[in-house]
């Protein structure tokens, strides 16, 4: 692989891979309480505008990220609103999301093209950051990016460590059962649906402030779908799903950097690959059935409504 | 408090009801957003909704050309309301519209320049089964290892689209096009294209056979075992299973043909309306597809009516852009608040309204 | 009798103001159809400043009427046809994916005039055609990078390998070549017009291999963005100025300026002496530019840039002047040859010192 330094691709996969990596983990927590929303990519949008033309009001990205956080989560409450409450079908209101999105989103977006963000800071360790190898790699990146790991790590405690990540599961698993033992089955879903929408929001905010930093219509070009993507890659587990968004992220990244070392790629396949490759371990996880049963949350898209 | 109560049928009167107040419910919501916008509610409000209809100076060229932009519409949904009955989730219809405008389209540019008239029959064989192959993936994956079709479909479509790029680029390339992207042209060719059947109203083989799949749709909806087996897998899976109802084959038969009308929509679309491959030749019909399904109420006629209300928020929306200088982004905007609606409204036909809260309180 | 002599008043009213609108000149509408919306802040929105400057000319002589984010195939058909229908004289349609919807178009309507852009097909007496010589902007932005690269490598951020984007990039490397022979170019095709992140990715990629100039075949300013993270990278603003990243890293930039031509064609259908034709105007003709060369670029150098701009636009210098070589060691042109027309517009291989392939 000629010129490549492996380590100045991990160090820029992972910026690349972390819009991807807020979505899909939110993407994956609302799928966990049996919610299927197909809306990031209208939530990301929104985020990344609402995120972009606050941090430009007020200076402050890390506004512009929170702002992008609640536009998300706001955002996501008409699909809650439909969904949980007017039983509407998840897969079309989640379209009707997308489309509404990203039509709002250039409209609030009008006054903002062509300027600049302010700048997100880099995290500049003393001694860790200059480090070989692991300074670029862990210590030299903005604060986001660490936020993401948190995220990541947050909710793989909330999920598998605590109660209340049992009865989201419980929710998702089953929730006429979960109904039946008490538990506000359309409650819960409307928080997991809230946090979906604040890290789609995040993801997008992470788009327009650091890793493009601009504001464009349509910007974020599909990164919604490939994040829907990353939690079936990932069978709905946290740390996959990291996994997951670094090795999407990173086989572009990859793509670009062996074209610009010169190494001839055949770019279609390469480009096509990530998909494929998703369908391969969706084929190979649903095969150990016993596994993907333990993950797949039965009741996935789903309308609730209780009877009794 | 407010409270649902499922109705044992869904009501007729609410079913008939919703669209229409979901329409005005949109104007006003659309209205006050266009002023908000500076634009009069009411000038844009018509020109979306009457002048395509009704404008003396449009409506005899807009009018067809609602039949043109609902025809793919119909056709791929009609197909995806089968599966969607059945509980057998279809996504990707993008990707085998996609497939099945490939697949005709190299069929007919292989013989090119013959202008036989076999060719385009071939061309529509070879478009649904191009649509049908893609869509078998996700539907032996299911079949054989109980893979997610609606997520092996979704990716499809991204297979699809560099396909698409790299045929627009390569093995389809016009070699007469001086190097640029983009196939000859099949409808301006005797022999590969899909002509206007009646001229002035844009009915062409791919709106027929629109018109051809809601009636079928409809009989076998209603009449056939397998419209039965249909709409029994998706009510109640495991009594389908008692009834003697394969599983497996419904899988290939409800994503099968799903894929097979898909590819055709993209076949007609592709020579005819469109004319050529190129790199963008897709442009969203196989999703917007699903929202029209639904909007229909998965039902055929209403898919019919679904269908043409989607390609008249289109066709107007052009209009109100051009001619009150809305931004595109709008009609965006505005035909999202016009899916929540329909889709949000919907629950009045199937379910009761009931204020528990205050009848409680009335009879203490 | 009140009622009846108000009734009168309103109706003379009305008969006056239909009389006034009769009696003033019918203003010539001229309408546009674009393939991005007119935020992009590339091709698109300078197509509209082309647009607006032609409002700004002939004031209320003109209504304009545009339609942003057409798709390419049957919704642009329909689009002109609706402009066609609501009474434009001249639609400008500004794609190549739109040649054959604007001739089927034209057929229809063979009064209204239709002008479609970076395509060659004329199928009608009422179709013309335009595209601007992007290459001449490229050989100033190539002579510029040849300079001031301190690293030897340049890199070009391709879309789709189409004889435009194919000129675009030979020019540029045999001009950075001319001034530095040991410079080496890296082409990224991204297989897009438009996608911020993997435009910014692209250039990323190239700045991690030591490549210190940058140019674009893209329609965002992403990769200027990513430029201005590291320091001493340079690039040039695509298709507009995209000022908002001077000083740097934006030294220079290739400015479509479709406002001459518009207001050229437009005027001729005022006129009535519009005429059917191909239209390749560069930089003589005002409709490539060069954006102000900033601050990083010493000022000799801006000098010899703006002399090769004067050059160009006397008609004293063509950039592809023999003699030039293909890549694979053939004569494309012979010692003072000069490409012609047609060697432009079909251009499907790279000059020699190129490395790498052309994908297809």
């Amino acid at each position: 692989m000629g010129g490549i330094d492996p380590v100045v691709l991990i160090a820029s996969l992972m910026v690349a891979s972390t819009p991807i990596l807020l979505a899909a983990i939110g993407e994956l927590v609302v799928e966990k309480a049996g919610v299927l929303n197909l809306g990031v990519e209208g939530m990301m949008i929104l985020g990344a505008i609402c995120g972009f033309a606050t941090a430009v009001e007020t200076g402050s990205p890390a506004l512009g990220f929170v702002a992008a956080a609640i536009a998300g989560a706001a955002f996501s409450m008409i699909f809650g609103l439909l969904t949980q409450y007017l039983l509407s079908n998840q897969v079309a209101t989640g379209l009707a999301l997308t489309l509404f999105g990203l039509g709002l989103s250039a409209l609030i977006g009008q006054g903002y093209v062509g300027i600049k963000a302010p700048n997100t800071p880099r995290l500049d360790l003393p001694v860790l950051s200059d480090l070989p190898i692991v300074g670029p790699i862990l210590f030299s990146h903005d604060a986001m990016l660490y936020v993401s790991l948190l995220i990541v790590a947050g909710v793989w405690l909330f999920l598998s460590r605590t109660r209340g990540g049992l009865i989201l599961r419980a929710v998702g698993e089953s929730h006429d059962a979960a109904h039946a033992l008490g538990y506000k089955v359309i409650r819960i879903r409307l928080m997991a649906i809230a946090f979906g929408g604040a890290c789609a929001g995040l993801g997008g905010a992470y788009l327009s402030l650091v890793r493009v930093p601009q504001w464009t219509e349509g910007m974020t070009a599909g990164a919604g779908w490939i994040a829907l993507a990353i939690v079936v890659f990932a069978s709905w587990r946290p740390w996959y799903a990291l996994i997951g968004a670094y090795l999407f992220g990173g086989i572009v990244v990859l793509e670009l950097n062996l074209q610009a070392a010169g190494v001839k790629v055949p770019v279609d396949l390469l480009a096509a690959s990530p998909y494929l490759v998703t369908i391969l371990v969706l084929v190979l996880m649903s095969r150990s059935k016993s596994r993907a049963a333990l993950n797949a949350p039965a009741d996935l898209g789903r309308s609730f409504h209780a009877t009794a | 408090m407010i409270r649902l109560e499922k109705r044992p049928n869904p009501s007729r009167l609410w079913t008939a009801l919703t669209p229409v107040l979901a329409v005005l419910l949109t104007m006003i919501a659309g209205g006050i957003l266009f002023a908000i916008l500076g634009k009069d509610p009411f000038e844009a409000i018509r020109t979306i909704f009457w002048d395509p209809l009704f404008n003396e100076q449009f409506a005899a060229f807009s009018r067809p050309q609602l039949l043109v932009k609902a025809g793919p519409l119909i056709l791929i949904a009609i197909g995806l309301s089968l599966g969607f009955r059945a509980g057998i989730w279809n996504i990707g219809a993008e990707g085998q519209y996609i497939l099945g405008a490939v697949c005709g389209a190299a069929v007919g540019l292989a013989f090119y320049p013959s202008e036989s008239p076999f060719i385009f029959p071939l061309m529509v064989i070879a478009g649904a089964l191009g649509g049908w192959a893609w869509a078998m993936i996700p539907a032996v994956l299911k079949i054989k290892f109980g893979t997610n079709e609606i997520l092996v479909s979704l990716m499809l479509v991204y297979v699809a689209e560099k396909l698409l790029a790299s045929m627009a680029l390569g093995a389809l390339r016009n070699p007469e096009g001086g190097g640029f992207p983009g196939s000859r042209n099949l409808s301006q060719h005797p022999g590969t294209d899909n002509p206007e059947l009646i001229a002035g109203t844009g009915l062409h083989w791919g709106v027929a056979t629109a018109f051809i799949a809601v009636i079928l749709a409809y009989i076998l909806l209603n009449r056939h075992i397998l419209g039965y087996q249909i709409k029994l897998a998706g009510q109640a899976p495991r009594a389908a299973r008692f009834a003697g109802v394969n599983p497996n084959l419904l899988i290939a038969i409800c994503l099968g043909l799903s894929g097979a009308l898909a590819g055709l929509a993209g076949l007609f679309e592709v020579s005819g309306p469109a004319g050529q491959i190129s790199i963008d030749f897709n442009s969203g019909y196989g999703f917007t597809a699903i929202i029209v399904a639904f909007l229909g109420r998965l039902h055929p006629v209403g898919i019919l009516l679904a269908g043409l209300l989607m390609a008249l928020t289109y066709i107007g929306g052009e209009l109100a852009q051009f001619m009150l200088g809305l931004p595109a982004a709008a009609i965006q905007a505005f035909q999202g608040m016009l899916l929540f609606f329909l889709l949000g409204l919907d629950v009045l036909s199937n379910y009761r309204i009931r204020l528990t809260g205050f009848a409680a309180k009335g009879a203490s | 009798m009140k009622f009846r002599l108000a009734l009168k008043g309103a109706a003379l009213a009305v008969a006056t103001s239909v009389a006034g609108m009769a009696m003033a000149e019918d203003p010539t509408k001229v309408g546009f159809v674009y393939v991005g919306p007119i935020g992009d802040g590339g091709w698109t929105y300078q197509h509209d400043q082309g647009r607006l400057a032609v409002e700004a000319e002939f004031g209320d002589k003109v209504e304009t009427i545009f339609q942003e984010s057409v798709p390419e195939g049957a919704d642009s058909e329909r689009v002109m046809t609706q402009m066609a229908l609501a009474g434009a004289d001249i639609i400008f349609t500004t794609s190549f994916g739109y040649m054959d919807a604007t001739n089927a178009v034209a057929a229809k309507f063979p009064d209204v005039k239709f002008e479609h852009a970076t395509g060659y097909k004329r199928l009608h007496p009422n179709v013309a055609t335009y595209d601007s010589r992007f290459y001449e902007g490229r050989a100033v932005l190539g002579h510029i990078a040849g300079k001031m690269t301190e690293t030897n490598k340049i890199g070009y951020i391709a879309s789709f390998p189409i004889p435009e984007v194919i000129q675009g990039i030979n020019s540029y490397f045999l001009h950075a070549q001319k001034v530095n022979p040991d410079v080496e170019l890296t082409v990224i095709w991204v297989y897009t017009w438009f996608d911020p992140a993997k435009e910014a990715d692209a250039a990323k990629a190239m700045i991690e291999q030591g490549v210190d100039v940058i140019t674009q075949h893209t329609d965002s300013t992403a990769p200027l963005a990513e430029m201005a993270k590291t320091d001493g990278i340079i690039g040039f603003g695509q298709a507009s100025d995209m000022g908002e990243y001077k000083p740097a890293p934006r030294v220079a930039s290739i400015i479509d300026n479709w406002n001459p031509y518009y207001i050229k064609r437009v005027k001729a259908v005022m006129d009535g002496t519009w005429e059917q034709g191909h239209s390749w105007g560069g930089m003589a003709e005002g409709e490539v530019v060069i954006g102000e060369i900033t601050g990083p670029v010493p000022d000799d150098l801006k000098a010899e840039a703006m002399g090769m701009v004067e050059a160009i636009t006397a008609g004293d210098y063509h950039p592809f002047t023999g003699p030039i070589m293909k890549q694979d060691g053939s004569v494309f042109l012979a010692e003072g040859e000069v490409a012609t027309d047609e060697q432009l517009v079909t251009m499907d291989f790279y000059i020699q010192g190129i490395t790498g392939e052309i994908p297809n």
